[in-house]
């Protein structure tokens, strides 16, 4: 069993980070990054592709943190892969010792660097998430020319996790979604960025309303300065920076601007760590404040 | 309808790079709705390509330039100026441009860009909302299509990119899963949105697709089996 999961099964807070692969084969930078965090997480999420924008992959980079000892989150986006690679790269994942995998639709090419690709989107993330648990059982999604599931040599055993937006300004529809995505296997959630407390709250009155128990980790990017801000508020759809927070970063001089970075995050880790059961905290690339946020946090 | 915009000159002679007659073809039905290959159309594009140096040997607008018939029918009828002209240039869909060239043994050049099959909403605009993939899934989602009108085709409810009801894709979009959302609640039907929608059977979209009836007639109803 992963850490994580004993972890969360434990009823511990739970922290997870993340490391974004590099654009190219150079790995210095992914393995720091997460060697600067392994101590304080559970396990570090590896994107996949982030935003369309063509990276070493995944399961590499995951692979790579489990030779060194570390515990990844294979992330696995629903856009580059149909169902016979989606499926493969599982069991590639499996061999490799990777337990977690988090199911996730991805972003459009639209927003990447390669705007002319082919969106593949064979299966979405519920499918996915479903997959997983058919390799689980020992079967694939195709069948033999009786009709009967094709069985598998060995089966793996995930972690499956999966992501939903709790601050969307349309909520309803992503909270029946997470109700699918649990029916289909999902047994952890993280989500995406929070900043509103209030507003985390009243989603996850909304989730427990609902019987969602799986363990919920709140999403923390880290916040970089008022530019960043400012771009996450008109670009980034279901990611709200309050008013107050615009200002405080507004106020923050340049020099402090990583200390201001921990502060927030640990801030807003404590006042919604009564709600849910751990964090994700994303540090695009400030991959050494993760152990300080944990830290400021307790 | 299948919507169309013509190519621009500069491609349509690069090519005929080395063909000096040409014959241009329309047709009546989708062409000349889009304004790409109707008896107008043609007669513009025929002087534009007589300025450019070519030879237009004639113009036909074809009943329809996808169906052999009327493309065997019109031929006859254009029978000496068809002769006349080395290669045709097809101001038709894709499908109008290989049906001319499958007939009538003549090498076609495409002169129009098939963009999708689409619904008109007035002269001159156009938007998709099927993507013809061969096992329609409207009834589960309240008649709007979410394999074509989400930008991710997704069947089990929306990704997390939709902001006051417009797709991250575009915002000129709507999000197809809040249009879905919004009604199956007003149709009290919001049951619908909690089932497990399977992968799609893309088996129905492998290409090339052929449809042949067993005998000469439709074939009855197959809605028993499936
Ligand atoms: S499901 Fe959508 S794409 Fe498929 S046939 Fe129906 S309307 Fe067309
Ligand atoms: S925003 Fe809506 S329409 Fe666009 S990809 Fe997401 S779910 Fe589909």
């Amino acid at each position: 069993m992963s850490k994580l999961q004993q972890s969360l099964d434990a009823g511990h807070f739970t922290f997870t980070g993340e490391v974004g692969p590099p654009k190219g084969v150079d790995l210095t930078h992914v393995i720091e990054g997460a060697e600067a965090m392994k101590d304080k997480v559970a396990a570090i999420n590896v994107t996949d592709i982030q935003t369309a924008v063509m990276r070493l992959g995944s399961l590499a980079v995951s692979a790579k943190l489990v030779e060194r000892g570390m515990e990844p989150v294979f992330q696995m986006v629903c856009r580059d892969r149909n169902r016979l690679a989606l499926q493969s790269d599982l069991l590639s994942a499996a061999v490799f010792g990777i337990e977690n995998v988090l199911s996730i639709t991805g972003d459009h090419i639209v927003k990447g660097d390669h705007r002319e690709a082919k969106p593949v989107y064979d299966l979405d993330s519920v499918q996915l998430l479903k997959a997983m648990t058919t390799l689980e059982g020992g079967a694939d999604m195709g069948k033999d020319f009786k009709g009967r599931p094709n069985k598998l040599e060995g089966a793996p055993k995930f972690f499956k996790g999966c992501v939903v937006t709790p601050c969307a300004d349309f909520v309803e529809p992503q909270i029946l979604k997470l109700e699918k995505k649990v029916a289909a296997g999902a047994q952890f959630c993280q989500t995406q960025a929070v900043y509103d407390p209030a507003a985390f709250e009243t989603f996850m009155n909304e989730v427990r309303r609902r019987n969602i128990t799986i363990p919920i980790m709140v999403g923390i990017v880290v916040v970089k300065g008022l530019g960043m801000a400012k771009y996450m508020n008109e670009n980034v759809p279901g990611v709200v920076v309050p008013e107050a927070m615009m200002k405080e970063l507004s106020e923050t001089p340049k020099e402090s601007a990583k200390a201001k970075a921990v502060e927030i995050s640990a801030r807003l880790i404590r006042a919604m760590k009564p709600m849910c059961q751990g964090a994700h905290i994303m540090p695009l690339g400030w991959d050494s404040l993760v152990p300080k946020i944990v830290d400021a946090s307790a | 309808m299948i919507i169309q915009k013509q190519k621009s000159l500069e491609e349509i002679l690069k090519s005929l790079e080395g063909v000096q007659k040409v014959f241009l073809a329309g047709c009546a039905d989708c062409a000349t709705a889009c304004k790409v290959g109707g008896t107008e159309e043609l007669v513009e594009m025929k002087a534009r390509l007589e300025a450019a140096g070519k030879t237009v040997t004639g113009t036909a607008v074809f009943d329809t330039a996808c169906q052999q018939g009327a493309v065997r029918m019109k031929a006859r009828e254009n029978e000496a100026a068809l002769a006349a002209a080395d290669d045709i240039v097809c101001f038709a869909c894709g499908t109008g441009s290989q049906t001319l060239q499958e007939t009538l043994e003549k090498r076609t050049h495409p002169g129009a860009e098939s963009m999708f099959v689409g619904q008109v909403h007035r002269l001159g605009k156009y938007s998709e909302k099927c993507a013809t993939c061969g096992k329609c899934v409207l009834d589960r989602y309240e008649g709007i299509c979410p394999v074509t009108r989400c930008a991710k085709g997704l069947l089990n409810g929306p990704c997390g990119g939709y902001k006051n009801g417009k797709c991250e894709v575009d915002p000129e979009k709507d999000c197809a899963w809040v249009l879905i959302y919004k009604e199956m609640e007003k149709r009290g039907k919001l049951d619908k949105m909690r089932k497990f929608e399977p992968a799609k059977d893309q088996s129905a979209r492998h290409t090339p697709r052929a449809y042949v009836w067993p005998k000469r007639t439709p074939p009855p109803s197959q809605g028993a089996k499936s």
